[in-house]
């Protein structure tokens, strides 16, 4: 496909979050816009994370931002044609030290007063939800029975070609090189395959947006951080929900398909773009997680794999355009959670650009925030 | 082939569906791999590579060794969660 010369919006990166971008806005009546991948769909972090779902979280804001993505989630394989197969089979979030069991129940408090339907549970209860649990050490859990899992690839796809449908040009394998401005304002976008003229850049290249943002002369301070996770093979339904943990790090679950997916972030990671894996992840992530559910040691691991967070300050998106570059909007630094919020960040995204104001609230999602000393600390991220 | 023919067996897909998602546009591995889970199986595409690579070449009219062969994530046998736990030396 030959590049266009004239677009109305670019979108750089072909994750679930520039793709939903692109639905959403042609969704609302913009037309001419193109879409910038340098690899394929999916091929970032999207494609490589755990999908995992929740609205269980210590700030307000990413409370509210979750609850309206569940519930965007509930309805979108049928509102984009598109099975994404969406599985609320709750979280069940464990605690194992006092301070977690005092940070669990102000976070139930505030998330039951955003109307968000969430529990603060026993460790029989937690037992009864989940039976193969091993709750030696378990003080308290929360569950929260709507949380789910849903299938990236899916999610991501069916964006992009309902975005297609609407007429938004996709372009694979196709790198930005350069973003030209004048006066302080978007001109242009440069790639491999050619030039596209345009006043509006919207960056949501994960891993990648804080190079984007310098192609921009912009400094976003984002970072990137490698995040490894392994798969096992599909095996009979042995539980339902999310299983996570803060303090023994781990998150793990079963996806409809019957394969185990788990995760953890090794606080030693150093920051880059490397997203090899490695055998020490491999053996660690299965001592955690067999110490959790011991049924575990007879299922076996069939592939192993990473993938990027792109890290904020306060772990919570940077979603706005940038104070000093007319045009250049930003859906960056999502700290593991790009995909679970990209439903309502996205739809957010585009009322921004096409109306200038949101449905909900997001100012204080902007990039000015760092420098205010504004920052809102999300005290529950693996 | 016939659309119903299996080509990942270890995820039960068909020549159907990795011949729609071509047509889709999905014209690599990795691709195909993402919309349709062939190859993401027990065997981890052991069986259906070669295949789908072959098709690939033969859709887009390009030589096999032109097609992008899709990253090698360990291991190369399944392990058993047990035994990975089990295993002390670094």
């Amino acid at each position: 496909m030959t590049m266009i010369k004239r677009a109305s919006v670019v979108i750089i990166g072909g994750g679930i979050i520039g793709c939903s971008i692109a639905y959403n806005l042609a969704k609302m009546g913009c037309k001419n816009i193109i879409l910038l991948e340098k690899n394929s769909l999916a091929s970032g972090a999207t494609g490589r994370c755990g999908a995992g779902i929740r609205q269980q979280f210590g700030t307000e804001m990413n409370c509210i931002l979750a609850r309206e993505s569940i519930k965007i989630f509930e309805n979108l394989s049928q509102e984009l044609d598109y099975d994404i197969e969406l599985n609320q089979g709750g979280y069940l979030m464990l605690a194992y030290t006092e301070k977690e069991v005092n940070q669990f129940k102000k976070n139930v408090a505030l998330e039951q007063s955003l109307g968000i339907d969430v529990r603060y549970i026993t460790v029989k209860k937690a037992k009864e939800i989940v039976p193969p649990l091993n709750t030696e050490g378990v003080l308290a859990a929360t569950f929260c029975p709507t949380d789910g899992h849903a299938n990236p690839f899916n999610t991501n796809f069916a964006y992009a070609e309902a975005a297609q449908r609407l007429g938004v040009k996709i372009y694979n394998f196709t790198e930005v090189r350069e973003i030209k401005t004048e006066n302080n304002r978007i001109v242009s976008v440069s790639t491999d395959k050619g030039e596209v003229l345009t006043p509006i850049v919207i960056n949501a290249a994960g891993g990648y947006s804080g190079e984007i943002g310098k192609m921009a002369g912009v400094e976003i301070p984002v970072y990137s951080q490698r995040h490894q996770i392994l798969i096992t093979e599909p095996v009979d339904p042995l539980f339902k929900p999310m299983l996570m943990s803060f303090s023994r790090n781990f998150y793990c679950q079963q996806t409809p398909h019957g394969s185990i997916i788990m995760g953890f972030g090794d606080p030693d990671e150093p920051k880059g773009h490397d997203i090899g894996t490695s055998w020490q992840f491999a053996r660690d992530m299965a001592q955690k997680m067999t110490a959790v559910v011991p049924l575990l040691k007879e299922v076996s691991m069939v592939r192993q794999w990473s993938g990027l967070y792109n890290m904020s300050p306060d772990s919570q998106p940077i979603v706005g355009e940038h104070p000093q570059v007319n045009g250049f909007y930003m859906a960056v630094g999502f700290s593991g959670h790009g995909f679970m919020l990209a439903p309502v960040a996205s739809r957010l995204m585009a009322e921004l650009i096409l109306k200038g104001k949101t449905s909900i609230p997001i100012d204080r999602l902007d990039i000015g925030r760092f420098e205010r000393g504004e920052l809102i600390i999300e005290p529950s991220v693996v | 082939m016939k659309d119903e023919t299996i080509i990942c067996r270890c995820e039960d897909v068909t020549w159907g569906e990795i011949r729609q998602a071509l047509e889709k546009g999905y014209t690599t591995l990795d691709e195909i791999k993402r919309v349709t889970r062939a190859g993401m199986g027990r065997c981890q595409g052991t069986t259906c590579r070669r295949i789908i690579l072959r098709e690939i070449a033969k859709f887009c009219h390009k030589s096999i060794e032109e097609v992008t062969i899709p990253t090698f994530r360990p291991p190369t046998k399944p392990v058993k969660l047990g035994t990975l736990a089990g295993d002390d030396d670094d």
